[in-house]
């Protein structure tokens, strides 16, 4: 019931009550009345429910988000390597250096 | 600056090394926490997000879970569903409600049963489809039973208003949107000694994507002034589940008790002002409506306003509308899990009696529902 989709808009009708939004593929029309008129253009990312256009999703925000991710798996792989290298150092197996 | 494509706004939000780093960060966190603490996701959907990529086996043991009432249909007391079977019953009548309510059980059966009976009950996607049924069908009265929170709301609103302005003069409404702060008091603040409250142990909230998108996060503000309770405001996705999470043990392990977004993205502090206005232009608050579980939840139900009494099928039809309350099978405890003090599996019928083909309560059949949730995925714990 609350799941909303984020979807590409393609086209907006001349009395921008419409629009016609991409969903991975597939095209469908969705209410721009519960938004700004002027709010939305061609190529925005938006929230679509239940036929309606809920939202504008921030591009900046969505962005800065997947930033936030990439620096924490990096980290996260830095740690992994630094830790195979100590595993390594201290293995019972290795030969005199 | 880097762009996006669409793709991104589904694939890094599910990403599964994102998620094991932050089931890493958290377990790191939780060693620092000075008691085990309870996160109530409040929303349905979050439920089902937690449950379908088995997020309690990446949690720590003093992390958990407690699942809230976020299902509109699920705290929908039976004789609402009635309603919807009673209305659709009349000869005259098309019922249109959005496919969650589809098996819904009520007291004489579902609307599906309605339906195998002869009745005129339409599923839709979209509540503006009311507007092409009721100009296919101009002899008809064409009823929309309007569930949900305060996602769905605005969206009533927006068809009520395109009545008034096309004058189209055989759509009615049945309003049953719910609001979502309210339950959250009630859940840790009762005056109703049956919902047993202070034994919720409820220390943080997880709040509603959706919702918030709609209302803004202001209206969390006071859980953590007022009620000690950590707010962050997450997305659906399992990495924002998982983000959101960290971010509510940070607060602990730090100190803080603080309303927090994650979901970024969509969500603001004020919220679709537009759509907020149009709620307060058709609809006002209810004192009292009755939710499963919890009982009588002051100010937490909608009506349409006295002015558009003419647009209200409760009155319409006031006749012919059952008054009384009725209470759950004797078995189903999806009262006990919409409290979140059970969880599915502790149901004496769950998946033997009660399965999503044959449901006993709302809360195996809903979409949204804590028992359809464990069903769906619960086999993978």
């Amino acid at each position: 019931m609350c799941l909303s989709i984020p979807s590409k808009v393609v086209k907006i009708s001349e009395d921008k009550t419409i629009c016609t939004v991409d969903t991975m593929g597939v095209q469908r029309d969705a209410s721009l009345l519960m938004i700004g008129e002027d709010a939305l253009k061609i190529g925005d990312f938006v929230l679509l429910h239940i036929g309606f256009v809920m939202e504008i999703i921030d591009e900046n925000e969505a962005l800065a988000s997947i930033e936030t991710y990439r620096e924490i798996l990096e980290a996260m792989d830095e740690e992994e390597r630094k830790q195979a290298i100590l595993d390594d150092d201290n293995c019972e197996n290795r030969g005199n250096a | 600056m880097e762009k996006i494509e669409l793709k991104n706004l589904y694939d890094d939000f599910r990403d599964g090394k994102t998620i094991q780093a932050y089931a890493k960060i958290i377990a790191e966190d939780a060693k620092k926490l000075k008691k085990p603490i309870n996160i109530m996701e409040v929303c349905g959907g979050h439920t089902h997000t937690i449950m379908k990529f088995g997020l309690p086996q990446l949690l720590p043991n003093n992390v958990n879970f407690i699942h809230g009432p976020g299902c509109p249909v699920c705290i929908m007391p039976k004789e609402r569903i009635d309603h919807a079977y009673v209305l659709a019953m009349q000869s005259e009548v098309i019922l249109v409600t959005l496919g969650d309510m589809i098996k819904v059980p009520g007291s004489n059966g579902s609307l599906q049963d309605a339906r195998a009976k002869g009745a005129d009950v339409r599923f839709v996607y979209s509540p503006m489809e009311c507007i092409k049924i009721a100009k296919e069908n101009p002899d008809k009265k064409v009823i929309f039973f309007a569930i949900g929170f305060e996602t769905t709301t605005p969206m009533t609103a927006v068809l009520i208003d395109q009545v008034i302005k096309l004058k189209i003069p055989n759509i009615l409404f049945h309003i049953n949107h719910v609001t979502v702060p309210e339950v959250m008091v009630e859940l840790i603040d009762s005056r109703d000694v049956h919902v047993d409250s202070y034994n919720n142990q409820i220390d943080a909230f997880l709040g509603p994507s959706h919702v918030s998108v709609i209302s803004g996060s202001k209206i969390y503000d006071k859980f953590p002034k007022e009620y000690g309770r950590p707010v962050v405001v997450t997305g659906f996705e399992p990495v924002d589940a998982m983000q959101g999470i960290s971010m509510i043990v940070k607060q602990f392990i730090e100190e803080r008790c603080e309303l927090e977004i994650q979901y970024k993205r969509v969500v603001s502090y004020e919220g679709n002002l537009k759509a907020q206005a149009l709620i307060e232009q058709y609809f006002e608050k209810i004192s009292l409506f009755r939710w499963r579980g919890l009982g009588n939840v002051p100010d937490s139900g909608l009506k349409l306003k006295d002015e558009f009494a003419e647009y209200n099928a409760e009155i319409v039809y006031r006749e012919v509308l059952p008054i009384a309350e009725i209470e759950d099978h004797k078995l189903c405890i999806c009262g006990d899990i919409l409290r979140g003090m059970a969880k599915p599996p502790e149901c004496t019928i769950f998946g033997t009696a009660c399965k999503p083909n044959s449901p006993v309560g709302s809360c195996m059949v809903s979409s949204e529902g804590a028992c359809s949730a464990y069903y769906k995925y619960g086999n993978l714990l």
